[in-house]
């Protein structure tokens, strides 16, 4: 009898399941039937978009908007920089997009900030007589700035702190001292020395610290909502791209013999394996998806906590949208998910930066190690 | 009849990345289980192992956790 209960209750819960299923799909399919109706313009005014809100924050842009109070957009109007095959070099603020709603005009070319389309976030040059083409965009954008605030910052700390060295010799650290010193001798005892190795670590401890305290730093910054925070700085792919490039080529030149043993001639493999498209191939692509795991990982971790955190704050909208009621009930929980979040991130942004230093210290380990 | 279908069909299509990242969150969290769970042994056998058990905990699931965002950052793809 119960077990036939069991039964009947896994049933309903299937059935039910089935339902919301077939529910959610029928209703966006309803949805994109409904589109064309709607003023497209109109809707952008009155509705949110949860998705595009959080695309447009985890992406880069020609301004820094901080906020829309009435209507009315406050952002920080970054330059826009072209080297356009017409016209050479072209600087001008992107408050003359207006948003992306009007053109710049200048010398008898256009320049317009695509919104959507083939084209999108992308600015497009039209000639006189209605060519187009996309101009080479070196323009400061909102992560570039961020980039800069990040090298000012983390130069300023370190370059007082070894000042302070420098002043009180053999005395107990003070103020930065004493913040950066437990740090830097973790990155240097626990990450470089343990995974390099007694006799090669002083080489590479540098570069990993450099890179722990720009990906932590910049994590951290990533974080505080308002700028010069907020940044998707660490979470975007050509950033995480660089960093992992640096740690490609710092393996790569300092890879001893042994290392490039390893690759085109493993020992340990039987000798038919060793023939070139096989075990050679498969080294060889080793090289290179080893530091692209890296760049992925840190972009897919920082993109994803941005999203999760904005996910949350957006929840509000969705439901004050659909009865304003709803949407106060609903935002002191949707606050308490979001600071929970940002504790975690904090933990992330930490943990993240040991990651990838740790790794690329193993990678470098693994090409200066020397065999017995 | 067969409008509705292929609207249905298509409306399940939208729901594919969110199966996506169901299914990839469900395996890492099956993963980071097993080695949350694992750690909290082998510190309950030898505490003194602590320091150097956790550390190697967090670097696992900072694995783990990197694989399953690979299939988030695919989801993401599908859904734009």
């Amino acid at each position: 009898m119960i077990k036939g209960l069991v039964g009947f209750r896994n049933w309903i819960t299937w059935v039910i399941s089935a339902i919301i299923i077939l529910n959610t799909s029928l209703a966006a399919c309803n949805d994109r039937l409904k589109e064309p109706e709607h003023n497209p313009t109109h809707k952008k005014e009155t509705k949110f978009n949860p998705k595009k809100f959080l695309f447009d924050h985890i992406s880069d842009a020609h301004e820094w908007h901080i906020l829309t109070y009435k209507n009315k957009h406050i952002s920080l109007y970054l330059p826009v920089i072209l080297i356009s095959r017409n016209k050479g070099l072209i600087v001008f603020s992107s408050r003359k997009f207006h948003h992306g709603q009007s053109l710049y005009s200048y010398k008898g070319y256009k320049y317009k900030l695509e919104l959507e389309g083939e084209n999108k976030e992308k600015i497009v040059e039209f000639s006189e007589n209605g060519t187009s083409s996309i101009p080479f965009d070196i323009s400061i954008t909102k992560n570039i700035v961020a980039l800069f605030f990040s090298i000012i910052l983390i130069t300023w700390i370190f370059i007082s702190a070894a000042k302070l060295y420098r002043k009180n010799r053999r005395k107990p650290p003070r103020g930065l001292q004493s913040l950066l010193e437990p740090i830097i001798i973790f990155v240097r005892d626990d990450i470089a020395k343990q995974s390099i190795g007694e006799k090669n670590y002083e080489r590479f401890t540098p570069y990993l610290l450099t890179v722990f305290f720009f990906i932590w730093i910049n994590n951290m910054l990533g974080i505080i909502p308002i700028p010069p925070g907020g940044a998707n700085l660490t979470g975007n792919i050509a950033v995480t791209g660089v960093l992992a490039l640096f740690t490609l080529l710092v393996t790569n030149l300092s890879g001893n013999k042994n290392y490039w043993r390893d690759i085109f001639n493993t020992p340990g493999v039987p000798i038919w394996l060793k023939i070139p498209p096989l075990m050679p191939l498969i080294e060889l692509f080793g090289i290179f998806t080893k530091p692209i795991v890296l760049m992925i990982r840190l972009f897919a971790n920082i993109t994803a906590g941005h999203l999760i955190t904005l996910g949350f704050l957006s929840l509000i909208f969705v439901f004050g949208e659909k009865n304003p009621a709803a949407g106060f009930v609903f935002s002191p929980l949707s606050i308490l998910f979001l600071l929970f979040m940002m504790f975690l991130e904090l933990l992330v942004a930490f943990i993240q930066a040991f990651v990838f230093t740790f790794l690329s210290a193993l990678y470098i380990g693994f090409a200066v190690e020397e065999h017995h | 009849m067969l409008t509705q279908f292929i609207l249905l069909a298509e409306g399940l299509g939208a729901l594919a990345p969110a199966f996506g990242a169901a299914f990839s969150a469900l395996a890492a969290a099956f993963g980071i289980g097993r080695i949350g769970a694992a750690a909290v042994e082998a510190i309950a056998r030898q505490p003194e192992a602590a320091g150097d058990i956790r550390t190697n905990m967090i670097i696992s699931a900072a694995l783990i956790e990197g694989v399953s965002l690979f299939a988030v950052v695919v989801c993401l793809i599908t859904m734009g």
